[in-house]
């Protein structure tokens, strides 16, 4: 079995129908028992008194908005390389929803920005580079609605991926590229001592792999209505030929 | 209720908006969804009809 038999939109439709139930569960699942442990069960910390609850809902988006824009920029290689429907269609369904992530992570981090700092808003560069890559997905979505034959706006938007990919990328890097800024450095680390305390670690966990279901569960939704809304194209412009 | 201090506004209003969008993200999906699904079975049965 092979990895590319998933460009075949049937197969593809088949594959997804059978996993999204179990997917839909978990996501629920994981969702509501991060956040509630999160909420209700996680001491406040030093430093932060109650607004590290925050950190549940505001790590895992910004992480989700980070890694939308890379599956895209994967699915979108893909599509110039191999020309698989699927993938330019998955692109595209990600994109709403790596937007969502990037403005629950805007929005959450200047709440929690105007106590800790002072301020909603600094120029710091990775709250900056999270701005734009913001601005990348609406002018991503905006190239897809503005381009009327699909095969042309799969081509332009995976080549804007491509240079929006450094804005994710340095969204994520920032703070390390640049020493300064507002922002501290990440939350979770492969280096235990970088890590927050365990008794947040875990629940943030927990939050993460939550708001990682979510995003699979709707790109595949989404994707699942690409392929369709693409056969409701190819039907009607069949029908204006006959 | 947990007590959140000083602080509530903030932590209440984050959870509340992120909810909120994550909601209407849902919504929507589900709605284009079921209106996309709606018009190929149009599609597909006056196609059959028409042979």
């Amino acid at each position: 079995m092979s990895l590319w038999e998933y460009a075949n939109p049937q197969k593809f439709m088949r594959t997804s129908q059978m996993v999204l139930p179990v997917l839909t569960v978990l996501t629920v699942l994981c969702l509501t028992a991060g956040l509630l442990w999160g909420f209700f069960l996680t001491p406040e910390a030093v430093n932060f008194g109650s607004t590290v609850k925050i950190i549940y809902i505001h790590v895992p988006a910004a992480l989700m908005a980070i890694n939308a824009w890379l599956m895209m920029l994967v699915t979108s290689l893909i599509w110039l390389v191999r020309r698989h429907h699927v993938s330019a269609l998955a692109a595209r369904a990600a994109a709403p929803v790596g937007l969502t992530m990037t403005l629950i992570a805007l929005i959450t981090g200047a709440i929690w920005g105007q106590p800790m700092w002072g301020t909603y808003w600094a120029w710091d560069p990775r709250l900056t580079s999270f701005l734009i890559l913001f601005l990348f997905y609406l002018g991503y979505i905006a190239l897809w609605e503005a381009i009327e034959n699909p095969d042309a706006a799969a081509d332009l938007t995976s080549v804007l991926c491509l240079v929006g990919s450094v804005f994710a990328l340095l969204s994520r890097y920032a703070v390390n590229f640049w020493n300064q800024g507002l922002h501290q450095g990440a939350s979770l680390s492969l280096d235990k001592e970088e890590n927050v305390a365990d008794v947040f670690y875990l629940p943030l966990l927990v939050c993460i792999a939550g708001f990682v279901l979510l995003f699979i569960t709707l790109v595949l939704l989404r994707t699942r209505t690409e392929v369709r809304a693409r056969r409701v194209r190819a039907l009607i412009t069949r029908e204006r030929m006959a | 209720m947990i007590d959140l201090g000083k602080y509530a506004a903030a932590v209440l209003s984050s959870y509340g908006i992120t909810l909120l969008l994550l909601a209407g993200l849902i919504a929507l999906t589900l709605i284009r969804g079921a209106r996309v699904r709606r018009h190929l079975d149009q599609l597909e049965a006056r196609r059959t009809r028409n042979g």
